[in-house]
């Protein structure tokens, strides 16, 4: 029973610390920063599945998002030099009612998650293995893996094209 | 579940509603990308916990977000090749001082 509490508390800090982390990713004016925070925002999530007994896909994200979208985000921000004044206003002025409307929108919809009778079935809690994961994508799923991989080829020449001296 | 469901759906709805304030909020390209990435963060959190807790296999809400992922890698990819060309012929990653469209 302690245990429980404990495990509540902590999901619920790794939440709050998550929730931290990516108002950081949007408030810091130095964009090196707000990539750093991106990446406590990215472990919270995976924290986040693993506490939701999705092991295989916290550890996706973080070899994927943490490894190797924020290399490329770092890499992205060290190759456009001028980001380092901090002079040059960072956000331009529409930030009044994005968050005016983004506070109304939060409002609606929680309001809606906490009225909503979710069709709650007995939870899922045994962990879906990496073994199962493979057979549905190369089963059940096969065609949109298909799909998914044409469009990780034609994002990969895309890149190379465009970034590519002439 | 360790926590019931509403408050991991409220935990998504806030972090979506940070992503999009710094999607129309930041003026560096990178930085709307990488608030792009928090948008979809906040997807997957909500298909993992509704595969969870639907009746439905949860192998289909983990198959879903394997995708998600893949598609926000080469999203995040493909964006960055394009500020890097755009850095190189116009020198700057501000999304207001690109206004070749604009007249």
């Amino acid at each position: 029973m302690t245990l429980e509490i404990f495990a509540k508390i902590s999901v619920y800090s790794v939440l709050a610390l998550s929730l931290v982390a990516a108002l950081g990713v949007v408030l810091f004016p130095s964009i090196f920063h707000a990539a750093l925070c991106l990446v406590g925002a990215l472990v919270g999530v995976a924290i986040l599945y693993i506490a939701l007994h999705a092991e295989f896909i916290a550890v996706v994200q973080i070899l994927l998002y943490v490894g190797a979208v924020m290399t490329l985000v770092i890499f992205a921000i060290m190759l456009t030099h001028r980001i380092g004044d901090q002079t040059i206003p960072q956000a331009n002025k529409q930030s009044l009612p994005a968050l005016l409307s983004l506070a109304c929108f939060v409002g609606l919809l929680g309001s809606l998650f906490l009225k909503t009778k979710w069709p709650v079935g007995p939870a899922h809690t045994e962990p879906v293995s990496a073994f199962v994961l493979g057979k549905a994508l190369l089963g059940e799923y096969v065609f949109p893996f298909e799909v998914v991989s044409v469009i990780l080829i034609a994002g990969l020449i895309g890149a190379v094209v465009i970034a590519r001296k002439d | 579940m360790i926590v019931p469901l509403e408050h991991i759906l409220i935990f998504g709805a806030l972090l979506f509603a940070i992503g999009i304030y710094g999607t129309l909020v930041r003026r560096n390209i990178v930085g709307i990308l990488i608030s792009i990435e928090l948008i979809l963060n906040a997807v997957n959190v909500n298909l993992i916990a509704f595969s969870r807790t639907a009746i439905l296999d949860p192998v289909m809400g983990q198959v879903f977000v394997i995708f998600v992922i893949t598609l926000a890698a080469t999203a995040a990819t493909v964006g960055l090749a394009i500020v890097l060309a755009l850095y190189r012929i116009r020198r700057t990653i501000y999304a207001d001082e690109i206004n070749l469209l604009k007249w």
